[in-house]
């Protein structure tokens, strides 16, 4: 079954079916994340009304992190097992995380400014964060750099699971140095440090991020295939 | 209505966190387009 739609051939219809149910999906998550952000959760005692930011922020955080990982995972599928579409999702998937970890950096500038007093420091989270935008950036150029597709896959692949060690330094970054960044307020094991209104507002704008990044995903996936295998009989059947 | 968009003096850092989100996905979507 996993087999069956790991070729582009099947997956190729399948993604175009799946696209509008994950944006739609994704429209609503974030309607609903958005007033319960600015409408039902409270102000914050001490940050005041600048806290809403986290609704964006750490959504956008945990997306860069997570499709990274994903990213990663992909590319080290394509380069053990040689299966075309995995190379194809690797790259797919780099603008979307790249995006997410721009706008983490960005709401987190803005954030930081009114609550730190800084827009920026040279912190450990912070600059683990911003390696993580450029491992994005360096991914993307180094396959639009590498003309034959399969070494593009695979050359992207070596540098996609190397930078894989940045993303628990992120993570972890806040409990290994001495950072200026918070630690995680959101955790499996142990009550949240939050309203359950704050806490359920930035649920929901996390898995509107989800379902938006598998729609933008899949059509970018789709575009890429579309290009890959333009030369291929099933590819002109299936746009007939 | 204006106090909520004032945000309690925090205006240009809250819509601006939210205003470059809807940017950054406005991009993204109309890349996809073409």
């Amino acid at each position: 079954m996993l087999f069956k739609f790991a070729s582009p051939q099947t997956f190729f219809p399948l993604a175009g079916k799946m696209i509008p149910w994950f944006g739609a999906l994704a429209a609503v998550l974030a309607l609903a994340g958005l007033y319960v952000a600015f409408l039902v959760a409270p102000t914050d005692a001490t940050q005041g009304e600048a806290y809403r930011i986290i609704f964006i922020h750490v959504p956008a955080a945990w997306m860069s992190m997570f499709l990274y990982l994903v990213m990663a995972g992909w590319a080290g599928t394509g380069l053990a097992l040689n299966t075309r579409l995995s190379g194809m999702m690797a790259s797919a998937i780099a603008p979307t995380g790249a995006m997410f970890t721009f706008l983490a950096l960005w709401t987190g500038s803005l954030w930081g400014k009114p609550t730190w007093g800084t827009w920026w420091v040279w912190d450990a989270r912070l600059t683990s964060e911003l390696i993580l935008l450029f491992l994005y950036l360096g991914f993307i150029a180094l396959k639009a750099s590498i003309e034959d597709p399969v070494r593009a896959d695979r050359a992207g692949a070596i540098l996609a699971l190397v930078g894989a060690v940045n993303v628990p330094i992120i993570y972890f970054s806040v409990q290994w140095w001495n950072t200026l960044h918070q630690g995680a307020s959101v955790s499996l094991t142990r009550s949240p440090s939050m309203a359950m209104t704050m806490l359920a507002g930035m649920l929901l704008m996390a898995l509107a991020a989800w379902t938006y990044s598998i729609a933008v995903i899949l059509a970018r996936l789709r575009t890429i295939i579309r290009e890959r295998e333009r030369d291929m009989e099933w590819l002109r059947e299936a746009m007939a | 209505m204006s106090e909520f968009f004032a945000m309690g003096g925090y205006a240009l850092y809250v819509w601006g966190s939210y205003g470059m989100a809807l940017l950054c996905i406005l991009v993204e979507l109309i890349s996809l387009r073409k």
